[in-house]
């Protein structure tokens, strides 16, 4: 919609163009896969800072995780900026819970199903936020850990992971997850899945932020890299398979 | 509503059966929630006891499932408020298929089963489409691996014709153990050949005393 001429009187005569209201019909920057596990004394997450514009590597410094109140983290793959839009709700929601100055807050469960919600109901108009997003957190010692898809799907789970983290790296974490793993296993798992997807999907970058959650609050890492590895026998000689092409 | 795409829906998989006795019901689903070739999780409960003789079992698309059963929970909230009692069976049926069909042209995309027992203690199974065309039964499968399990349940409960005068009762003629039994048996036969069924069984048995529930493992490949 766009605002109109205002008139002498000073009341507004608004126009609303042909095309009408706009909506995301498909996405411009993008994030890649986020992954979160949960560990003996809460919740950690990993993602890398890349954000994609189509093929193009537009951003090299996107926070894809960030802290929700006290007791949650967030984080996000898809579409950048309705992920920032995402947090604009999600601050107003936090502020507004706040100003009751009841000592309740709201946790990693609430949030969740606050954002369940709002996918699913801007669906429902056909108007839908592109992301899929990670929601983990610990409140008085319970543990959580959830997703939501573009379309109000959500589920909660030890370990999860979206995109391509799902087809490459749930079945590292299936395999190695533990109830009584410690912060340096934990880490260690996530780094193991971060290399396979950096190998793997082309929109991953060598730069990420490792987050935890446990009773005592949130620590998101300085953003590092991973040392790789390409002399790997597949990787050396990649035509041997196909000889007399290029 | 002809520029709605087809990305407003997913299916995440998923089958459901009821069994009805003379005095029981038997519910079960799997609880594995897929997408195409991945799996989202192999722990995702599709049962929703929505009163205290009554649950419904359903598989779809999980964002729609979900909101159905809130939506449910929340009239039959209102409902207990206004008449200071459980909604019986046949009344829930009737709000389920009434639930579907308000969606009739942007619909729920889920498959549902509600079974419980009726106003007399007996066993129901009602069985729906999409947008809310119901039906009362003996048993009923539905979901992704409904093609392969209702001509078992066919062959093994052989339920009277339904245009046989007078019309006779729809209720299996099985005990409850029995029920439980061969609902363990359809789901671990079509756990070989449905992708979408498997990793776990929930099984909820509905009689005059309460509601019991059980789980079995199933294939997780």
């Amino acid at each position: 919609m766009e605002w109109g001429a205002v008139s002498s009187e000073g009341k507004e005569v608004s126009t609303i163009l042909e095309s009408g209201s706009q909506r995301t019909l498909s996405p411009y920057v993008t994030g890649t896969s986020v992954l979160g596990l949960k560990y003996k004394d809460g919740v950690i997450m990993a993602a890398d800072m890349g954000g994609s514009y189509g093929s193009t590597l537009r951003y090299k410094s996107v926070e894809r995780i960030k802290p929700i109140g006290k007791h949650t983290l967030l984080g996000a793959s898809g579409e950048i900026s309705d992920f920032q839009e995402i947090l604009r709700y999600l601050d107003e929601l936090i502020i507004y819970d706040h100003m009751w100055d009841d000592g309740n807050s709201l946790g990693p469960k609430e949030v969740h199903n606050y954002l369940n919600r709002v996918m699913y109901n801007r669906r429902n108009k056909f108007d839908p936020l592109w992301n899929s997003l990670v929601v983990g957190g610990v409140k008085n010692g319970q543990k959580y850990l959830g997703m939501v898809g573009m379309i109000g799907t959500h589920y909660e789970d030890n370990h999860v992971a979206t995109g391509f983290g799902n087809h490459l790296a749930r079945p590292i974490m299936r395999a190695e997850w533990r109830e009584d793993l410690t912060f340096e296993e934990a880490v260690k798992i996530l780094e193991k899945c971060l290399l396979v997807l950096l190998y793997r999907d082309r929109s991953a970058i060598n730069k990420f932020q490792i987050s935890k959650i446990t009773e005592e609050g949130v620590t998101i890492s300085e953003p590092y890299a991973l040392k790789t590895n390409w002399d790997f026998s597949a990787f050396q000689n990649p035509t041997k398979g196909a000889e007399g092409s290029w | 509503m002809a520029l709605r795409g087809d990305w407003v829906y997913e299916n995440n998989g998923g089958t459901c059966v009821a069994i009805a006795g003379s005095d029981y019901c038997v519910v079960a689903a799997d609880t594995r929630l897929s997408v195409g070739y991945s799996i989202y999780t192999r722990d995702y409960s599709k049962i929703c006891k929505l009163a205290d003789k009554c649950v419904l079992a359903s598989s779809g698309f999980q964002g729609d499932m979900k909101a159905l059963q809130k939506n449910l929970a929340a009239k039959h909230l209102i409902y207990q408020h206004q008449h200071n009692k459980q909604m019986s069976c046949p009344a829930m049926a009737r709000l389920l298929s009434n639930t579907l069909y308000y969606k009739r042209f942007f619909p729920y995309y889920t498959f549902n089963i509600l079974g419980g027992l009726d106003n007399e203690g007996k066993g129901c199974v009602y069985s729906y489409d999409a947008v809310g065309s119901y039906e009362r039964t003996g048993y009923s499968c539905q979901g992704t691996g409904g093609n392969l399990i209702t001509p078992v349940l066919d062959n093994q409960l052989k339920s009277p014709s339904p245009l046989l005068l007078p019309s006779r009762d729809a209720v299996t003629p099985l005990s409850e153990s029995e029920a439980v039994d061969l609902v363990k048996d359809v789901f671990a036969s079509a756990t070989e050949r449905d992708i979408y069924t498997g990793d776990k069984l929930e099984i909820i048995i509905v009689n005059a005393t309460g509601i019991r529930q059980e789980f079995l493992d199933l294939r997780k490949d």
